[in-house]
């Protein structure tokens, strides 16, 4: 060593991010923290895509006379744009950004268990992305998001099938995702971190990861029964040959309901640890948040038939899928409940996270509550398929799940880039958010409860005051997704260094600095306490 | 797991040598096992899907499966039951031989389970060929003599959808031991027996599936003949 002359001396400590340099070093990458960012570019992109299928919808509909586009193109308009932001954005959009950054760290593991399926997965998922977007440029799909046969089967002269083989491949990405989670989070927790001593984040992701694993695979089989009936002409949902087309709405909804909570479980998840952090206290009824993720995993898989009401389901069978939607709403009410107290006699500050989860519990609430009304039989009969549902289950995917993936974004920014936010301009547009939201959303509620039908491209001329609203209201909803792009690209380079802790939260992944090195801790961390030991001292910022 | 943890030189021989994100070997192959059982739970969802359905017709059209079940060649589906348990021998001696660290043994129950795997799809091949001559294959060809013949359309639907899918299983498979023996065959066996552990899991769950299979599709309608 002696002889060794003194080294220059190195201006940035090494980190995960400039640890090496260069395309491949991101391509072939197997570290957790870039391919969350390596998703979070792709699922950014994807976003904006499906949203600009939505401002083609909201166009459209802000004249009740179908004067911007055909019939047809309004119907490829819609399907591209679910299908885009579920399978493609809501899907992965915590787990995989979020997820894949913060799992590891959290429960203070140098990596995944499969570092590199890890990588594998954001392949697949951007080769099932190309597919489908390919699907989407040679002509579209117009059977809607949910594929029900017989028209997705033998009616459509859509790209039905190769739409279906984007899907089937970008679920092995959920599917791959999931089972690092649940392999992770049993096999690699620090010493010392028992389960009830794990963030509340990790018990959300490990609900997710279940889902994931029992679900994914039912409409991977699914849709590849529709693609082998168009292309193979088999007859497993034909009538012609006493088939049932019904049987494919069940199989369907089997995923596609749980699909709901694999999107907001992780957004719970994330709300758990900003209401902790900006309260200054101790999640109020820590095991009762904790289980009833896992609650919500198993009820979730018992609930599908509440989108059958009207398909020609025995009423007993209603009654009973009925009863059990109910049920899903006490562990959802009992987060909320707990998220409320821990906000009880708190040291509340109002940072840009904190504003993000205050929209998610009030919008998530609201999108909740109106799931009980679409799960009482006699309501559902009066606004199934009409904009009643579409505004439910906004509130939920994008009040709910996007509201809580932006927080999360700008309370984990400093940790993945080592930079702050400008706070300022981050407040102005979770405020322009929340407004653009709910003057989208709020008139649909009222739209579909006169009657206003979904995926059609005209209406008579008495809803139109309410459709122009919403289409204004999106309009500011855009902004508002534009604003963050802008700073949060400009942080990357102009923004405050951040320290290591800049919220003074208590869980691992702050206790190692910002960015973290690319093996996420110098030393493994021993655990001696459960994740919330705060106090209530004002967090000292940066 | 804590006899061996005692000896961390056999630990690497058996799981292979340890990775960066892990502490210790145990650690290790507790992970690498707990997630080709999770991957098998997924395709047990995958299957279910598809048995679910053929549960639901055949409740529903018992007569028109029952007949067509009988179309089916009972005894080349027996064959191949057995030559797939054959397989499934075979692979349970190759994961054997590769903890005791026996290569030649190893190889051999390779190819051997390969060779098990190959006569399976070529029987499976013919049965098919065989199907498609009797205009048994659905679609607009499709010709069954007899009352329901609407309702045993479905039935052929699953059975080409089931046991295709299966045989898609079991090329992959075959794919996955062509190289382990590649493996075994040029580097040595040394870092890939925790590989033949787990594609034995793979092989053994793809073999199970069968079992299922054989009886829903082949038997069905036997005692109605």
């Amino acid at each position: 060593m002696s002889t060794v002359p003194v080294e220059p001396v190195v201006e940035a400590p090494r980190n995960y991010l400039n640890a090496s340099y260069g395309v491949k070093s991101w391509l072939l990458t197997t570290d957790h923290k870039r391919i969350a960012l390596l998703y979070l570019v792709t699922i950014t992109i994807l976003f904006f895509l499906g949203g600009a299928f939505a401002v083609m919808i909201r166009l459209e509909l802000a004249t009740p006379q179908g004067d911007l586009m055909t019939p047809d193109t309004y119907n490829k308009m819609f399907t591209l744009h679910g299908i885009i932001m579920v399978f493609f954005f809501l899907v992965p959009s915590i787990p995989a950004t979020l997820g894949n950054f913060l799992v590891p760290m959290m429960i203070g593991a140098r990596d995944m268990a499969f570092p590199r399926i890890n990588l594998l997965s954001w392949y697949v998922l951007t080769i099932g992305a190309v597919i489908s977007i390919s699907a989407a440029v040679m002509g579209g799909v117009d059977t809607g998001w949910t594929f029900y046969t017989p028209y997705s089967t033998t009616y459509s002269n859509t790209y039905v099938t190769l739409m279906a083989v984007g899907i089937f491949i970008a679920g092995f990405s959920s599917i791959l995702t999931g089972l690092n989670f649940i392999v992770t989070i049993h096999t690699m927790r620090a010493p010392g971190l028992t389960w009830f001593r794990m963030p509340l984040f990790i018990w959300s992701h490990y609900a997710t990861a279940i889902i994931i694993m029992l679900g994914t695979p039912v409409i991977a089989i699914t849709l590849l029964l529709v693609g082998a009936e168009r292309t193979l002409k088999l007859g497993i949902f034909d009538p012609a040959l006493g088939g049932d087309p019904i049987l494919f709405q069940h199989l369907f909804w089997f995923y596609s309901h749980p699909a709901v909570y694999i999107m907001v479980l992780p957004a719970m998840g994330v709300v758990s640890e900003l209401i902790t952090c900006f309260s200054r206290k101790r999640i109020f009824g820590y095991s009762f948040v904790a289980l009833s993720s896992v609650a919500i995993a198993i009820l979730s898989f018992l609930v599908w038939g509440h989108h059958l009401f009207v398909s020609g389901q025995s009423v007993y069978a209603g009654m009973i899928f009925s009863l059990l939607s109910f049920m899903v709403a006490v562990p959802s009410a009992i987060k909320v409940f707990n998220w409320t107290a821990t906000l009880y006699r708190g040291s509340i500050s109002y940072d840009t996270p904190m504003l993000y989860a205050f929209g998610f519990i009030g919008l998530f609430t609201i999108g909740g509550l109106t799931g009980l009304f679409v799960a009482t039989m006699a309501i559902d009969l009066h606004v199934h398929d009409t904009y009643f549902i579409i505004a439910h289950f906004h509130y939920i995917m994008v009040g709910g799940t996007v509201m809580a993936y932006m927080g999360g974004l700008h309370y984990w920014w400093p940790k993945m880039t080592g930079r702050m936010y400008p706070e300022g301009w981050a407040k102005f547009s979770a405020l322009v958010l929340f407004v653009g939201f709910n003057l989208t959303f709020f008139p649909q509620f009222i739209l579909g409860y006169l009657g206003m039908p979904r995926r059609y491209y005209a209406y008579p001329e008495e809803f139109q005051v309410l459709n122009v609203m919403s289409s204004a209201g999106a309009t500011i909803l855009g902004v508002g997704y534009l604003i963050p792009l802008v700073y949060l690209f400009w942080s990357m380079r102009y923004g405050e260094r951040a320290s290591s802790n800049p919220w003074g939260a208590t869980s691992l992944e702050w206790q190692t600095p910002s960015p973290p090195p690319t093996e996420n801790f110098t030393v493994t961390p021993v655990v001696t306490e459960e994740a919330y030991t705060y106090s209530h001292e004002a967090p000292e910022h940066v | 797991m804590s006899d061996t943890a005692t000896v961390p030189a056999l630990q690497e021989h058996v799981h292979g040598p340890l990775k960066h994100q892990f502490d210790d070997i145990a650690q290790q192959h507790e992970a690498d096992t707990l997630g080709m059982w999770l991957f098998l739970a997924t395709e047990v969802m995958f299957f279910g899907g598809m048995f679910t359905g053929y549960s639901i017709y055949r409740s529903q059209y018992h007569e028109a499966f029952a007949a067509a079940s009988n179309h089916l060649d009972l005894l080349m589906g027996t064959i191949n039951t057995g030559v797939l348990i054959g397989s499934s021998l075979t692979m349970a001696m190759a994961v054997h031989a590769a903890a005791l660290g026996r290569r030649r043994a190893l190889i051999i129950c390779l190819i051997a389970t390969m060779v098990l795997g190959c006569g399976f799809l070529g029987i499976k091949a013919y049965e098919y060929h065989h199907k498609f001559v009797e205009n048994l294959v659905p679609g607009p060809n499709f010709h069954f003599e007899g009352n329901s013949a609407r309702e045993t359309e479905v039935f052929y639907s699953f059975y080409f959808a089931m046991t295709g899918l299966h045989a898609i299983h079991m090329i992959i498979g075959v794919g996955i031991l062509a190289v382990l023996t590649f493996y075994a065959w040029w580097r040595g066996f040394h870092p890939q027996n925790k590989h033949i552990e787990i594609t034995g899991l793979y092989w053994h769950f793809v073999d199970i599936v069968w079992i299922f299979l054989f009886p829903l599709l082949y038997l069905v309608g036997h005692h109605e003949k």
